[in-house]
């Protein structure tokens, strides 16, 4: 069972998700670097992850029975990076150096200087292929755990991904979950303004997954979905996760300039006291 | 007239033998069963025998995901598409991720000569080279191929093997051993050094008998690695013999010769002469036809060995 040892309640995920968000919020300020838009949009689905539903080990990040969590949209790194160092896979300190030179805390993330991160993101369309071959290896073995990849929803304009959404329905992966963080922002526009993806539900169906639709920051939603993976036996699961970018702070919400723009000391101030309201 | 092998068979042979005391070892393909040869494999382990379709890039991130998942997969597919299309995952997914992937680029070089540019594989070395952190092998023939294969198969980390379908001629005994970054000496000679690799290294042992004819000297260098490069063979070659002529089935630009060429000009500047496609997209033709137009044969390593011995005479 894909399960925590100690389960917090929503509340305690949501307190959590908050605590991200502001951390993650001053590490970018900090680095004078980051893509914290889309890190806040995927705060809530990597809080739930992370402290509830993975079956991860801080003390032995690489045990070969642990689920696999890969983030495809490695530019979220800052949303990464504090929730590893606050669920203990690094520690917290080491987040005051996210992208100084030198530092594990690459822009995007490097799974051989930094625990619990799997594979090497930050191209787009990487992680599902990734994520197909994970949960293959688990099939060829008869093991239960689980592979959950997270992607952008402008990524899924990479070819790569539809590859794998294909192959991933071959091989019946019922192992497999894909989250898509569907903020509808992409770097430079509205995602439908773009390379339009909807109806992604269908499209996703077509490929042969069992999609459910959700408020992608509601953590109660999450935690309901992911309990019921997998969705359909024998099928992968998608989660369309509707999400806003910049998400828990009022002038970054749903502004397609906080992809990677970086916030001053003040905005930060203002940012931590709406979070804790 | 030597017996031929095709060194897909040693791969598969091995592969399959391997796959039986190991059963981490799978295989990724690209709808490239037959063309990998790995009939016998799927036979033998149907569901380790993973065909993601036409999807190179998926291919490599799927490699990726398995070897994760504690597998070592051997992603075997056309070498042009393979290295091409999939390029990104080879760098992001296998070599920076530093996953035990075994990528096996087929039918290499110009294999493929009758179907033109797309299918030539010229650039897979000078790519593959460049990537940090990916061991870039090319065997000579059945018995390199099996010794890299078992080597690939027991050590941890990503390397790239090209393994070609021209039929070729043994040129090691049965009792040589592969090691990673070296060079072997297949004939010793003083005058100039002949420095392949691939389907070419059999071409270059004919060279030298015919430049001994002639009574020069030449030694043969096979270098099965061209990455990380022999140093040491490579400067005494320049050392002892004075000059360096460099043949490979491939691109004139950043393949062996390139690597041969940054070592030697920092470090002991020989004349050198580089043997390859020259910068352009070779024509249709068969592989022995497009190897003899680009002087990729004994007489093309020969003649440019006695260029290099004979500027040394002028000088």
């Amino acid at each position: 069972m894909s399960t925590t040892t100690n389960s917090p309640t929503a509340d305690e995920l949501r307190s959590r998700a908050a605590s991200i968000r502001g951390r993650n919020l001053q590490m970018v300020q900090a680095a004078g670097l980051g893509h914290p838009g889309g890190d806040l949009s995927a705060a809530d689905i990597v809080t739930t992850l992370y402290f509830s539903v993975l079956n991860v080990d801080p003390e032995n990040p690489e045990a070969p029975g642990r689920d696999r969590y890969i983030q495809s949209k490695g530019h979220a790194s800052g949303v990464l990076y504090t929730a590893l160092a606050q669920r203990g896979f690094i520690p917290e300190a080491l987040l005051d150096e996210y992208m100084a030179e030198g530092s594990p805390l690459n822009g995007h993330p490097d799974r051989n200087k930094v625990a619990g991160v799997e594979t090497n993101t930050g191209p787009l369309g990487h992680g599902m292929p990734v994520a197909v071959g994970c949960a293959l290896a688990a099939k060829l073995d008869g093991a239960s755990w689980r592979t959950y990849v997270l992607t952008g929803d402008g990524e899924l304009q990479e070819g790569s991904n539809w590859e794998a959404f294909m192959s991933a329905a071959h091989y019946d992966l019922d192992n497999l979950v894909v989250i898509v963080d569907r903020n509808r922002l992409q770097q430079g526009a509205r995602t439908e303004d773009t390379n339009g993806l909807d109806p992604l539900d269908d499209k996703l169906a077509a490929f042969g997954w069992a999609v459910r639709e959700i408020d992608g920051n509601s953590v109660d939603e999450l935690l309901d979905t992911f309990a019921a993976v997998p969705f359909v036996p024998g099928k992968p699961s998608a989660i369309i996760a509707n999400t806003k970018k910049g998400r828990g702070v009022s002038f970054m919400e749903d502004r397609v300039e906080w992809h990677h723009k970086v916030p001053t000391p003040e905005q930060v101030e203002q940012a931590l006291t709406e979070l804790s309201a | 007239m030597s017996d031929l092998y095709d060194c897909r068979e040693a791969f598969q042979r091995t592969l399959v033998e391997l796959a039986a005391d190991d059963e981490r070892i799978v295989a990724v393909v690209n709808d490239s069963t037959g063309s990998s040869k790995l009939g016998a494999f799927g036979k033998a382990y149907p569901d380790r025998l993973i065909n993601v379709g036409i999807a190179e890039q998926n291919m490599v991130g799927v490699g990726a995901g398995l070897a994760n998942g504690g597998k070592v997969p051997f992603v075997s597919a056309a070498s042009p598409f393979l290295t091409g299309r999939a390029l990104e995952q080879i760098k992001a997914d296998v070599a920076y991720s530093n996953t035990n992937v075994k990528l096996c680029g087929q039918s290499p070089g110009l294999a493929y000569g009758e179907l033109g540019p797309t299918h030539h594989s010229i650039e897979d070395l000078a790519w593959m080279r460049a990537i940090a952190n990916l061991t870039v092998v090319v065997p000579a023939d059945p018995i390199e191929t099996e010794q890299v294969i078992r080597w690939a198969a027991s050590t941890v980390g990503p390397v790239f093997i090209r393994i070609s379908r021209m039929p070729v001629p043994a040129v090691h005994d049965d009792d040589y051993v592969f090691e990673p970054g070296v060079a072997t000496r297949l004939r010793d000679g003083s005058d100039v050094t002949l420095v392949t690799c691939g389907v070419l290294v059999s071409r270059a042992l004919e060279a030298a008998d015919r430049l001994a004819e002639e009574g020069i000297s030449a030694r043969v260098l096979n270098v099965p690695t061209i990455r990380p490069l022999d140093r040491d063979a490579l400067l005494a070659a320049a050392t002892e013999t004075g000059g360096i002529v460099t043949a490979e089935e491939a691109t004139v630009h950043g393949g062996l010769g390139g690597a041969v060429a940054e070592l030697l000009s920092t470090e002991h500047p020989t004349p050198m002469r580089i043997l390859g496609v020259p910068g352009v997209f070779a024509p249709t033709g068969s592989t022995d036809a497009l190897l003899t137009r680009f002087g990729l044969t004994a007489e093309g390593m020969a003649g440019a060995a006695r260029d290099l011995v004979q500027a040394r005479v002028a000088a």
